[in-house]
């Protein structure tokens, strides 16, 4: 699927150089969408979004923020598994502590300068939490599927931990945990000082999320596509090679686990605000599995599959409700792991290129098997 | 109160859950090189089907058992066959669409993760829809040991017995039987098994089969001492790996010690401080553990044999 990235700059001359310099940070081998019709289609996409409140009202679009607030968590497991080659199924750590964090710091200081800090504090929680978890991983020389496995066990540990913390003595300030029932009345996200402040709810945190959303989704895709990026992708290919080649494999890995945490954090704290609510529900094996779900099948070296399929598949299962919910986000999970490993959007975006078929993206030779010592 | 009996008798409880839960996981990982996430599902599977054929089905109790784990291995043989090996799905699309769809799971270790992860999910809310929420239960049999006021159940002291018996059988098949010679070969060089005419092939099926015999055997034998919920087999999953992980790549002593080792620990630190921290503890003793042996114990042991070897 790889474009050859020097070559596939825009050939718009003059006055357009600047929108085409400006594209080209955002275009490379390491995403699909390289096109000028990608980018059309996207304005379309986020127009179309900006226009959903307008059209179903304020219930629905708060109901739908919240698929958004989860397309987060989503993109950073993307990145860190996608990208970095490092399968985590502890993204919910990171998502949690921040949502509790926020919860936390929030109920203790309900003013709107108060509530800025505890987003910026939660965000930096998770990343916190990533850089440890990370550091004590990655310079301890675990590896592969052992990453996986701490992940999985650092999840159930906080379930433990959280779901035990109901009683008077695990009160923080003003803030109960609240064990098992979690912790109700985190109040609404707020950026501002005093009077000169905005307070989220609803729509306007549904255009929040949106905005943060396209933010975050193109600052991703400028990463992976430039040089640290493409050092990011080289790790999850080979690591011994990529260390010969002068690389430090370790800092790589750890700063990629770290902004993940961050992402995931970010996630958790609008997740928090968003349902004014945080349980230990969050740390839940089958809440831990829904972003390997959601990347799994969207495609996880594409940050756009990880954005749809998150969107998709959380509001097929809302809108399917019910029992046979987990019954069919199971097979599709199933199907599309057995069928399409690469996800759908990797396809999707194959099978387009290829009845296109104008020949302008050669096929690139298939690489040399590996010559193994 | 700290008693040696009930200290002991907490041991060989938590020795027996742990070897139980883990050893048709450690089969299937080892062997196969595939993380079955359902795991804790087939135990599941086990438990009610005992539980079925002894109180619907009026069998006595040691007969349903073995029904449970027949009903197991059945089940295990057929996902093998459907998803892990994917030669029904191939057979149909090579008839339909003249060629093969899925690339067998073996060795894919996160994708074998994310697959089975899903059947779980669709197991667990499968027999959920078809059997509702809980079963009834069957009581435990064999009734109680009292000693000096306290008293401990009889059933689950056989239990550790049973683990004994488990390991020495998983021993004996493994070292002595000639399934076993073939299944080591083939984890040792799959390629020059298969050249020396080794089906490789149906020993991956009959692993997988005996894998999941064992997970429905765990869940047969705990069927009387839980409650029958679909999500029964989350609370074995977690023993399950840390003892794997723990253990390492030999499969029968590395569960035997992990199972030692973890046993100890959780019967003290339960002893002294409650179930919550029996478990936080066992759950900090895996981090620990891959932190700085990553191997495992029997990764350990193999290394100070080669440093030995080559020393001498």
């Amino acid at each position: 699927m790889a474009t050859e990235a020097s070559g596939a700059g825009p050939a718009d001359a003059g006055g357009q150089s600047t929108l085409a310099s400006l594209r080209r940070r955002f275009e490379g081998p390491n995403t699909v969408g390289n096109s000028r019709g990608f980018w059309i289609g996207f304005l379309v996409a986020v127009v179309a979004l900006a226009a959903y409140p307008l059209v179903v009202g304020s219930y629905q679009a708060s109901r739908f923020s919240l698929f958004l607030v989860y397309a987060f968590l989503g993109l950073s497991l993307s990145v860190v598994w996608g990208y970095a080659g490092v399968l985590s199924f502890g993204q919910v750590v990171f998502f949690g502590v921040a949502g509790y964090t926020f919860g936390v710091v929030s109920v203790n200081f309900a003013t709107p300068a108060g509530i800025t800090g505890a987003f910026l504090v939660g965000v930096v929680g998770g990343a916190v939490m990533a850089f440890v978890l990370g550091y004590f991983m990655f310079y301890g020389g675990v590896r592969d599927v052992y990453v996986t496995i701490i992940t999985l066990v650092s999840t159930l540990v906080l379930h433990t931990f959280m779901a035990q913390t109901a009683g008077d003595e695990w009160t923080i300030g003003e803030a109960a945990l609240g064990g098992f029932n979690g912790m109700p009345t985190i109040p609404n996200l707020a950026f501002g000082v005093g009077g000169a402040s905005i307070t989220f709810s609803s729509t306007t945190f549904y255009y929040l999320v949106l905005g943060l959303l396209v933010a975050t989704y193109l600052g991703l895709r400028a990463l992976v596509n430039s040089d640290y990026g493409r050092v990011m992708v080289a790790v999850r290919e080979d690591e011994d090679r990529t260390r010969m080649f002068g690389y430090d494999v370790e800092r790589v890995k750890l700063a990629v686990f770290t902004l993940g945490g961050a992402l995931a954090g970010l996630s958790g704290v609008l997740y928090a605000a968003w349902g004014n609510y945080m349980s230990p529900g969050v740390f839940e094996l089958t809440f831990a599995s829904l972003p390997v779900i959601w990347v799994s099948v969207g495609g996880r070296k594409t940050l756009l599959g990880a954005v749809t399929a998150t969107v998709g598949i959380e509001f097929l299962r809302n809108s399917l409700g019910g029992e046979l919910a987990f019954v069919i986000v199971g097979a599709l999970l199933l199907v599309f792991i057995l069928g399409l490993p690469g996800g759908i959007v990797p396809w999707v975006h194959e099978t387009y290129v290829e009845m296109r078929g104008d020949g302008t993206q050669p096929e690139p030779p298939e690489a040399t098997t590996e010559v193994s010592d | 109160m700290v008693n040696g009996l009930n200290l002991l008798f907490q041991f060989l409880d938590s020795f027996a859950f742990i070897v139980l839960a883990a050893a048709g996981l450690a089969i299937i990982f080892g062997i196969m090189g595939v993380i079955n996430l359902a795991h804790g599902e087939f135990i599941m599977v086990g438990a009610y089907a005992t539980t079925l054929a002894n109180i619907r089905g009026g069998l006595p109790l040691p007969v349903a058992m073995l029904v449970g784990v027949a009903v197991t291995a059945v089940f295990g043989l057929v996902v093998e066959r459907v998803v892990i090996s994917g030669t029904v799905p191939n057979a149909l699309s090579q008839r339909f669409l003249g060629r093969k769809v899925i690339e067998p799971l073996y060795d894919r270790l996160a994708d074998s993760m994310v697959a089975t992860w899903g059947l779980s999910l669709i197991m667990v809310q499968g027999v959920r829809i078809v059997l509702g929420n809980s079963l009834d239960q069957i009581g435990t049999p064999l009734g109680n040991i009292a000693y000096s006021g306290f008293s401990y159940s009889t059933y689950r002291v056989l239990l550790s017995v049973v683990a004994l018996g488990v390991l020495a059988l998983t021993y004996y098949v493994f070292t002595r039987t000639e399934y076993g010679m073939r299944a080591r070969a083939t984890i040792q060089d799959e390629d020059t098994a298969r050249a020396l005419g080794v089906d490789t092939e149906r020993t991956y099926m009959t692993t997988f089969a005996i894998g999941s015999g064992l997970a429905g055997l765990t869940g047969a034998l705990y069927a009387p001492t839980i409650t029958m919920v679909p999500g029964l087999g989350s609370s074995f999953l977690v023993e399950a790996f840390v003892a794997v992980v723990v253990g390492g790549p030999s499969v029968v002593l590395g569960t035997t010690l992990a199972g030692g080792l973890l046993g100890a620990i959780n019967a003290a630190v339960t002893n002294l401080f409650g179930t919550f921290f029996g478990r936080i503890a066992l759950l900090v003793t895996a981090i620990v553990m891959i932190r700085f042996l990553p191997d495992g114990i029997t990764g350990f042991v193999e290394t100070v044999r080669e440093r030995r070897q080559e020393g001498a």
